[in-house]
């Protein structure tokens, strides 16, 4: 293999490590922009939503449905996973951060941390501390460039990871949850005074913030073909890493660390010793919070409430 | 109002039987429904209980039976605090003393457990509940002093005692390199931030194999010595004694353990301890008023770690071995929970929930493997319905009573 498509894999690497970071990034910067709150929990949503994918894809599977009909059962993976994990999203805005809305923020950050640790090792408990196996649905059919082999399931899921940023784009800028979302990020008070439900637009972020982590689980169980209780918890710390990076509360922000990550890393692993390479991850977050706590393309408000 | 709290329980007990969806036995194709309906089974029940004394308060018959216990229950208080404190102290130091004399071997290993999770929990309260930053790596300093004993003993044979300043002093080093860049920040970010170092130092010891041989980790340490003189025939002579069986070990843990409490309970005290409460509170006042908050932020960072590190060197002695998986991030979560339920800023809030976390997983070993299971729940629901903890710190109850009688104000 040449260096051009040695390049060429890499790259397709890297975009595909870099839209899972963004989706990931995408639910924290929503969460901490409406309540201005860490979401700890949010990685192990991500590991829900894998879980939740992969039941019903081996139920699909067992059925013969897979076979039958892929695209449909593909809709049914996805969208059943980021239902499910929504809906454990709003619950545990629910339980456990609603209460503390008002309480000091080491309250809810301590609250949010016991609710991580509950269902990591509620996961644990029920799907066992090994890794559990992806069926290989896609196979390993796909076309060349060059000597670079790129399989159709990577580009499905890239694809998928693009279209979901997108419709999240359009449905922020221009529907009126989108608006009621924005504006209740900006300033709760006014928002309220204007007539927006502050609780049911903090619900609605609860939902789509999660369901965008489990797309982003499913899509890792897909690629890598095995999903393990604890693995939400290194890809929270990265997808965090680029939520800052970005500039926390910055949707596009997120969405452009997640890619600046995800480059860093497959740079990193594939022309520098790979066991350092979480490491740099954490090196980088740190100059980012310590040079430029606001981020690429937060707002210098930021600064204020770090 | 009773409609209302039936329409709460039912929003909320749908919430949790989500919530504990991940618990309920989906082993990937099989669905365990026996286990499914238990597990949901004992929530709805423990939400029930709750809803039964809800309309019990409500109705009045739990007003009267508070009134008519009222007296007794002012006795028993009143009773319990006219021993004065050190009674109680003397008596808990006796019971430590006598301890492994009266138990077998394996409480007494539990016992060792115990005293070096309560030296963390103190050392880490120090950081969240004087200084009020949040932690989330603290187990990194514990993994310093255990790894400079380890290689200091290893490399050049320098014995226990002197290590001991020497991990200190490293502890208080690393305490400031995580400090340092910190210091601007407040709250959620300090958490990832710190959690991010703890993750750093954890993996510079898994992966430099050539120092610390990586994940197999180091063994062989010798372990604490006592030198004591002796007079004999011959004369003065010195005598080795190394503290081998477990027994020692524990009066050596008792030791550390007894001079953290005494050094936290004077820290607290000090002008130090009040300058970091008042950081806490409201760091520009404090500024402003004079306190350097700076240095007393890494003044915090550092004696938190030296605390962790001494107990850190214990540890890899009394193992004779160390490995990197001993300090993964879930430690970390066990000390910050035993903070957090024994009370924030309380120091026998801490040692009561240091015994508590560390002898309950050991007395019901079936159980061992929900024991995270309960700390989350536990840290989450301790947070939601009781913020002080276990026993709350004389001044914090009165600041978060306080708050509540502010928000009555308003409301």
């Amino acid at each position: 293999m040449d260096t051009t498509s040695f390049l060429i894999q890499q790259l397709i690497n890297a975009i595909f490590l870099g839209s899972i970071f963004s989706l990931i990034a995408l639910g924290y910067t929503m969460v901490y922009g409406i309540i201005q709150l860490i979401n700890f929990a949010h990685g192990e949503m991500f590991t829900a939503g894998s879980f939740a994918g992969l039941i019903v894809l081996m139920g699909l599977q067992k059925v013969g449905f897979v076979d039958s009909h892929f695209i449909l059962s593909m809709v049914l993976v996805f969208g059943l996973g980021m239902a499910y994990v929504a809906v454990l999203g709003v619950s545990i805005e629910q339980v456990a951060y609603k209460p503390l809305r008002n309480a000091s923020r080491l309250a809810a950050i301590l609250s949010a941390l016991g609710m991580s640790i509950f269902l990591s090792n509620g996961m644990m408990l029920s799907q066992g501390v090994s890794d559990r196996g992806f069926p290989p649905v896609f196979g390993w059919d796909g076309f060349r460039i060059m000597d670079a082999k790129i399989s159709y399931g990577q580009v499905f899921i890239i694809i998928l990871a693009f279209a979901l940023m997108y419709s999240l784009w359009i449905f922020v800028t221009s529907t009126k949850l989108g608006k009621a979302m924005r504006a209740t990020a900006q300033n709760k008070p006014m928002a309220r005074m204007l007539g927006i439900n502050v609780d049911k637009t903090i619900r609605v972020t609860f939902m789509i913030g999660p369901g965008l982590g489990a797309a982003a689980g499913i899509m890792v169980g897909l690629y890598y073909g095995s999903v393990r209780f604890d693995m939400g918890f290194i890809y929270m710390i990265k997808a965090f890493a680029a939520a800052i990076l970005g500039g926390i509360g910055s949707i596009p922000g997120a969405m452009l660390g997640g890619m600046i990550i995800g480059f860093v890393e497959v740079a990193w692993s594939a022309f520098l010793p790979s066991e350092w390479k979480d490491v740099t991850t954490f090196v980088v977050m740190i100059l980012v919070l310590y040079l430029k706590p606001s981020g690429l393309l937060g707002q210098s408000a930021t600064e204020d409430k770090v | 109002m009773v409609q209302s709290d039936l329409k709460k329980f039912f929003t909320y007990s749908f919430f949790l039987g989500i919530l504990i969806l991940p618990l309920v036995g989906f082993a990937t194709t099989t669905f365990d429904a026996p286990r499914a309906f238990t597990v949901w089974g004992v929530f709805v029940a423990i939400l029930a209980f709750g809803l039964i004394i809800k309309v019990i308060r409500h109705s009045g018959g739990y007003k009267n039976l508070s009134d008519s216990l009222a007296p007794i229950h002012k006795q028993i208080k009143d009773k319990l605090t006219a021993v004065p404190a050190k009674y109680y102290i003397l008596a808990l130091l006796a019971f430590a003393v006598i301890y492994p004399m009266a138990t077998n071997r394996y409480l007494v290993d539990v016992g060792i457990t115990c005293l070096i999770y309560i030296v963390l929990g103190l050392g880490l309260n120090i950081v969240v509940g004087l200084a009020g930053l949040l932690d989330l790596g603290y187990i990194a300093f514990y993994a310093v002093g255990a790894y400079s004993y380890s290689l200091l003993n290893l490399n050049f044979g320098i014995p226990f005692w002197f290590c001991i300043p020497i991990g200190i002093a490293f502890g208080c080093i690393a305490g400031c390199i995580i400090g340092y860049p910190t210091l601007k920040m407040r709250g959620d970010y300090l958490a990832i931030v710190t959690m991010g170092f703890g993750e750093i130092i954890r993996l510079m010891l898994n992966n430099w194999d050539k120092l610390t041989a990586g994940p197999n980790g180091l063994y062989g340490m010798a372990k604490p010595a006592l030198v004591y003189p002796s007079i004999t025939d011959g004369g003065l002579t010195w005598v080795t004694f190394h503290l081998k069986s477990l027994e020692a070990l524990y009066f050596l843990a008792l030791a550390i353990a007894v001079l953290t409490v005494v050094g936290v309970r004077r820290l607290d005290r000090s002008r130090i301890g009040r300058a970091w409460v008042a950081i806490r509170e409201d760091e520009v006042a404090a500024e402003l008023s004079g306190v350097p908050t700076m240095w007393l932020k890494l003044l915090a960072y550092a004696l938190g770690a030296s605390f962790a590190s001494v107990v850190g060197g214990f540890f890899a002695a009394k193992l004779s071995y160390t490995n990197p998986n001993f300090f993964i991030f879930m430690e970390s979560c066990i000390v910050l929970c035993i903070v957090v339920l024994g009370g924030v800023g309380s120091t026998p809030g801490v040692i009561v929930a240091a015994v508590i976390l560390s002898a309950v997983p050991e007395i019901f070993r079936e159980l061992q493997n929900y024991r995270m299971l309960a700390f989350g729940a536990a840290m989450a629901a301790m947070m939601v319905l009781r913020p002080e903890g276990l026993i709350p710190a004389t001044r914090r109850k009165r600041e978060l009573h306080a708050a509540e009688q502010h928000q009555h104000e308003e409301s």
